[in-house]
């Protein structure tokens, strides 16, 4: 149809001979497989930094900030630079999501699931820290503008700071909301794979019932275009606000008009460096290689490389603007980054942010996976100094000269960063292992334009779809029970027997014990005695079956023809001898 | 009330979409059609009304304006003015640059959310829903069109497995 046609120009998306059901299984593959010895290890260093995290935190409220490096002349140090590192980071998720939704911009369709869930991760991160800095975070609901018992008195609504609470938490509860609405189908797609009930009542439970009926789907569309133009606007709210809290104050190096479209720009740009480090890590340990393309990985890279040198742009600008300004004040705390005791932390930052994006020009090296992960963690690095120079250096040197100091963090204000690491990886980690991490049915939807496997069909001249009705299989039932009901096998011929054990192995009773088959969807009680007849006894037994293997059962039991392909009992047999290990 | 219902399923939204413009040529009426994933054109094929839920969106929207307008004219004018940083408050106008932020989050916030309930209370959406696709295989590969019968049976299945329907079924289905 004319709908699915793509420029042949433009690269497959979708690399591999891949068919839907083929991405209904490779996506659904690390949720029913079981974790394996790298998750495990991870997972165990996040949890223990976490737990560490939540002690410091602990010691933290239980005897006050002064377990903290502040002291009077650096009254904000490590707590708002890593609030800022871990917004500016959520940033991305949003972005890839709601953005490159309203470009209609397909190549989204493999990451935004993942960089979706990475923005409410270190959104919830961000918020923890100006909690914890409140001292008693039993009183955070002060924040909020309710009536109280101290008479009238209100939030203050000319504040930036009461701004970035609603900012924030609007944007932390829309994005949630968008995330799992996409979500809804692809639960619904785990359901109804689920083999075991268990598993099947949890993602029951989270798909909300989803049928996927075509009102649905319609409505669905809607909803999804439209929380992309509202989420757009709000995601460069979001750190417009954060920048706020430093621009309307009157301390110089923060009293500028630059910082909003600046802080954007620097928030998509770690946003984006995150979300390579994420997915260059989960599409190896997931299998997702023919999902997440390199492709998909260099035009990140192109986006890191133009909001770095945005944020290249911005740091020139202020410096300009502090010079042309005549103001000394303003002129000092930038002379003071650059060549005061700080020195190390400016120098960082220009190298880690305007340098070493540059290097994304070559497309050799954006296209280098090795290259790019190193220069997400780099551009990663270079944000968290960004924030640092923004905030210490200011402060540090403030008008009175006896007041200079400098800042050192404690164990308290390292362990607490670490902390937040830790539990974003111990977030990311449980969601990589059961959420289905790539938005399948929306790949399925883009499939036909951007799968190389329909991409070759067009340009050879095929067809991508024949209307074959020798397949048909009129199954006729009053009741839906019958319907679902078992095969019945038939008394067939004897010959193929041997020569569908010898590809599928034989079962050895003495050495291995029998299956109980009847947990595949399709095999009854009847069938199972027939599949034992036959000699298969085991998962592993079905679990090698193909195309072939199908056609000779077929033939032995000449009953339902195509029913166990349409099954897959090998898929299924695969993933019951996978959790049977 | 049990009615009978006939199912027609196709591995193919190309081949899908032709079914549903030769099933409404021939003047039926498509009860449903569950799809893996969205299949553009398919609403209009099958004649569906489009939906409302943007306009509801923007009617939620207005409504979180004013929420904040309200409520920020009540807190920081009427109820309890001060003078902040030799601002004073006398007038909501004069002091609303200050509110933008919040009057947009606020728009905002109310405009996603509510539109999100209304999407899902009309689509029969929360937890502990059951679903309603009468396949499992509906969510993986699979389109299925439901078309219901009256004394029709032979000609309907005549018509769909000219479609090139893969498989046809005709069971029962209770009326909810």
């Amino acid at each position: 149809m004319a709908s699915h046609y793509e420029a042949p120009i433009r690269k497959p998306l979708v690399v591999g001979n891949k068919g839907y059901h083929d991405v209904t299984v490779d996506i659904a593959a690390p949720v029913e497989g079981r974790a394996n010895k790298h998750w495990w290890i991870v997972f165990s260093i996040a949890l223990v930094a976490f737990l560490w995290g939540v002690g410091c935190i602990i010691y933290t409220i239980s005897t006050g900030i002064g377990t903290w490096g502040l002291n009077k002349t650096v009254n904000w140090a490590w707590d708002i630079t890593n609030f800022v590192w871990w917004v500016g980071i959520g940033h991305a998720g949003t972005l890839i999501s709601a953005v490159l939704l309203l470009f209609r911009q397909k190549w989204r369709m493999a990451i935004n699931r993942s960089a979706e869930a990475m923005t409410i991760f270190s959104v919830i991160q961000a918020g923890l820290f100006p909690i914890i800095h409140m001292g008693r975070p039993w009183l955070a609901y002060w924040v909020l503008p309710i009536p109280n018992q101290f008479g009238s008195l209100w939030v203050n609504f000319n504040s930036p700071l009461l701004w970035d609470v609603f900012a924030i938490s609007t944007y932390l509860s829309v994005s949630l909301v968008f995330w799992w609405t996409g979500l809804l189908p692809d639960f619904a797609m785990i359901r109804d794979r689920a083999v075991l009930p268990f598993q099947k009542k949890i993602y029951g439970l989270l798909s909300f019932g989803w049928s996927g009926r075509a009102k649905d789907w319609q409505r669905f569309e809607e909803v999804s275009l439209v929380l992309a133009g509202l989420a757009t606007p709000l995601v460069l709210s979001v750190h417009t606000i954060v920048s706020f809290d430093f621009a309307t104050s009157v301390i110089p190096g923060w009293h500028t008009t630059i910082f909003p479209p600046y802080f954007v720009a620097g928030a998509i740009f770690s946003g984006f460096a995150m979300v390579n480090t994420l997915l260059i890590i989960m599409r190896k340990v997931c299998h997702l290689e023919a999902y997440i393309t390199v492709q998909h990985i260099e035009l990140m890279n192109i986006v890191i490389m133009l909001t770095g040198s945005i944020v290249g742009c911005a740091y020139i600008t202020e410096l300009f603007m502090a010079w042309y300004s005549g103001v000394e004040y303003e002129q000092y705390a930038f002379l003071n980054r650059a060549t005061g005791p700080y020195w190390w932390a400016y120098w960082s930052m220009m190298t880690c942010n305007v340098f070493s994006p540059q290097f994304m020009w070559f497309k050799k090296l954006r296209t280098s996976i090795m290259f790019s992960f190193f220069i997400s963690i780099v551009v990663n690095i270079g944000m968290w100094f960004e924030r640092f120079v923004i905030i210490v250096t200011s402060l540090h040197r403030d008008y009175l000269p006896s007041s200079w100091t400098m800042f050192s963090p404690t164990f308290v204000d390292i362990g607490i960063f670490i902390g937040t690491i830790g539990f974003f990886f111990v977030l990311f980690l449980l969601y990589a292992r059961t959420f289905p991490v790539i938005a399948q049915a929306e790949v399925k939807s883009i499939l036909k334009a951007s799968g190389e496997k329909y991409k070759t069909l067009r340009d050879a001249g095929k067809p991508l779809y024949q209307i074959s009705n020798a397949k048909i299989s009129t199954e006729e039932s009053v009741t839906q029970d019958v319907l679902m009901g078992e095969v019945a096998p038939k008394e067939g011929d004897k010959m193929g027997v041997t020569e569908l054990l010898s590809s599928i192995g034989t079962f050895d009773a003495t050495k291995e014990t029998a299956d109980d088959l009847k947990k595949v969807k399709g095999i009854g009680p009847q069938m199972e005695a027939t599949l034992n007849q036959i000699g298969i006894y085991t998962f592993a037994q079905v679990a090698r079956m193909t195309e072939k293997e199908y056609n000779l059962l077929d033939s032995i039991t000449s009953s339902f023809p195509g029913r166990a392909q349409r099954d897959d009992w090998a898929g299924q047999a695969a993933v019951l001898l996978n959790n049977k290990k | 009330m049990a009615s009978k219902v006939i199912h027609a399923f196709y591995d193919d939204d190309d081949i899908l979409m032709l079914a549903v413009k030769k099933v409404k040529a021939a003047k039926h009426h498509i009860d449903e059609v569950y799809c893996p994933f969205p299949v553009h054109g398919l609403d209009k094929a099958m004649g569906l009304e489009p939906t409302r839920l943007a306009i509801t969106a923007f009617l939620y929207g207005c409504v979180g304006l004013g929420v904040a307008t309200l409520m920020m004219n009540y807190i920081m004018i009427e109820d309890w003015p001060q003078d902040i940083g030799g601002k004073p408050s006398f007038s909501y106008l004069e002091n609303m640059p200050a509110f933008v932020p919040i009057m947009f989050e606020l728009t905002v916030f109310f405009a996603a959310h509510l539109m999100v309930i209304t999407f899902y209370l009309r689509s029969r959406l929360w937890p502990f829903k059951k679903a309603e696709n009468p396949d499992v295989r509906t969510t993986d590969d699979h389109f299925l069109m439901e078309i219901e019968i009256h004394g029709n049976e032979q000609e309907l299945k005549n018509l769909l497995a000219d479609t090139g329907a893969v498989e046809i079924n005709i069971t029962e289905k209770n009326s909810h």
